[in-house]
């Protein structure tokens, strides 16, 4: 019975078990907060590729449509070397802290927001375009109003970020060191579990990983469905 | 009403509506002329209706007029040296995904009308325009004749004294047209200038004061529209009148 992946699981849930549950919100916080800060910077810039058009645009991107592709690792070497004591940015000792993860994450996650978030941004354009000239707004004034109307789809492109950072194990164990108690999130006790040979363990991790996105992209779900039905 | 009309209704009491002239424009794309070169001087009360089988250059016209897009050649001016504050009203309304309300609100929002007064204006627009049951439902979901209403009402809080219209009425049934044609003479009391596209003889005999009739990208007459219809000029107008099929 105790190796059973399932069972580990649900007794790690059901005995509440304080050391997964510091994991666990520990993932979550990291995540989310990697996926806000990405949003924030990401659904902008991708709304402005969309909307100026500058000499090096058709290069800005394709580099975002590659970067969605960014092996965890690249990022999780480039942030370590940046935040390494003698890196540039060394002075603010963040290297194996939940900081340098959440870095790491925004770098993973802010490509496949910018990117997607231009391509939506970009197709409402197309249907707006005329409609805006002739009310007369400027382009910095179009940006709100198309990211607020594509809304729905924007939500989508969240999830898909959001799977990315939550599913991503390389670049926060290079930059968070996997530390009991400090850094050690669900993927990276995962791997830690599984190269120790404690499979069921591992299996049971990775259970409860699955349902905490299941759960966040359900939540997310129900929320568009409602705002959807109410404002269109 | 509020100070968004007062300039409005001041300046088309006392001076006559904006003109509008075309200086020689033209319009090719990929080295095809599509329309012009044509020179005309839109100028009277209206309203204006631009007629002429499909293909003959309304719309693009329109879009000339309204600045959507600049001739390749020639000039678009109007009268006075400062651009009449004007809206267009799209044959496929193009509506935000929001609430009727708010997509008026939107719309002053972005014209800078004060916070506190849009949502009154907002809300008076809905009323005439009788969509008031209808303000917060989301304003894709409306029917198409509510959503060109919806379109009117959002080019009515904007005060504009210059109104275009492409095809308004082509996808909408009777009652629809009604309600449009309706809108469109409200428009014309209130002292807005409208130049409105129309294939449609008997939508133009309606509402027409002048006619500008295009056949194939070519301005072929411009008169008033009693002569128009009674005794058109030029040979295509006068095939197009008799109701037969124009190429």
């Amino acid at each position: 019975m105790e190796n059973n992946a399932f069972y580990v699981a649900l007794s790690l849930l059901l005995n509440l078990d304080a050391s997964l549950f510091q994991i666990v919100a520990l993932s979550l916080q990291v995540s989310l907060l990697a996926v806000l800060i990405a949003a924030v910077l990401g659904f902008p810039l991708g709304a402005a590729v969309a909307l100026w058009r500058f000499p090096a645009r058709g290069g800005v991107i394709v580099v975002l449509n590659a970067l969605m592709g960014l092996p965890p690792v690249v990022a999780g070497l480039t942030v370590y070397l940046l935040l390494s004591r003698a890196g540039p940015l060394g002075e603010w000792g963040l290297l194996f802290t939940p900081g340098a993860m959440i870095i790491a994450q925004v770098v993973l996650v802010l490509p496949i927001l910018a990117a997607l978030s231009r391509q939506k941004v970009e197709e409402l354009l197309g249907e707006y375009r005329e409609q805006f000239i002739s009310l007369g707004m400027s382009r910095g004034r179009m940006m709100p109003t198309l990211l607020w109307d594509a809304r729905f789809a924007l939500l989508t492109v969240l999830l898909a970020g959001f799977g990315r950072a939550s599913a991503e194990v390389g670049a926060v164990m290079m930059v968070g060191g996997n530390i009991e108690g400090v850094t050690r999130v669900m993927t990276t006790a995962i791997v830690l579990e599984t190269g120790k040979g404690n499979l069921p363990l591992a299996l049971g991790l990775g259970i409860v990983l699955l349902t905490l996105v299941m759960l966040v992209n359900a939540g997310a779900y129900m929320v568009g469905e409602l705002t959807r039905r109410r404002t269109g | 009403m509020t100070s968004l009309n007062a300039p409005l209704l001041a300046s088309s009491a006392l001076f006559p509506p904006p003109a509008l002239c075309f200086d020689g424009v033209a319009y090719s794309h990929e080295n095809k002329v599509l329309l012009g070169p044509c020179s005309f001087t839109l100028e009277g009360t209206g309203p204006t209706l631009v007629m002429g089988p499909n293909g003959a250059g309304k719309s693009l016209l329109l879009r000339l007029a309204h600045g959507l897009i600049l001739p390749t050649q020639g000039r678009v001016a109007w009268s006075g040296e400062i651009r009449p504050r004007q809206a267009m009203v799209f044959q496929q309304p193009v509506l935000l995904r929001r609430s009727a309300v708010a997509n008026l609100i939107h719309a002053l929002a972005v014209n800078n009308i004060p916070r506190r007064e849009r949502s009154k204006l907002a809300f008076d627009a809905l009323e005439r325009f009788g969509l008031t049951t209808c303000a917060n439902t989301p304003a894709r979901v409306l029917s198409g004749g509510q959503q060109q209403r919806l379109a009117l009402a959002r080019a009515w809080v904007l005060s504009p004294q210059v109104l275009f219209l492409d095809e308004p009425t082509s996808a909408l049934d009777p009652a629809a047209i009604k309600a449009v044609e309706a809108a469109v003479r409200e428009f014309h009391q209130r002292g807005t200038r409208i130049v409105m596209t129309s294939h449609d003889i008997h939508q133009a005999r309606r509402l027409a004061g002048d006619v500008l009739f295009l056949s194939g990208g070519k301005v072929r007459e411009h008169t008033p529209a009693e002569a128009f219809f009674d005794a058109p000029v030029s040979r295509e107008a006068q095939v197009f009148v008799a109701g037969e099929l124009v190429e």
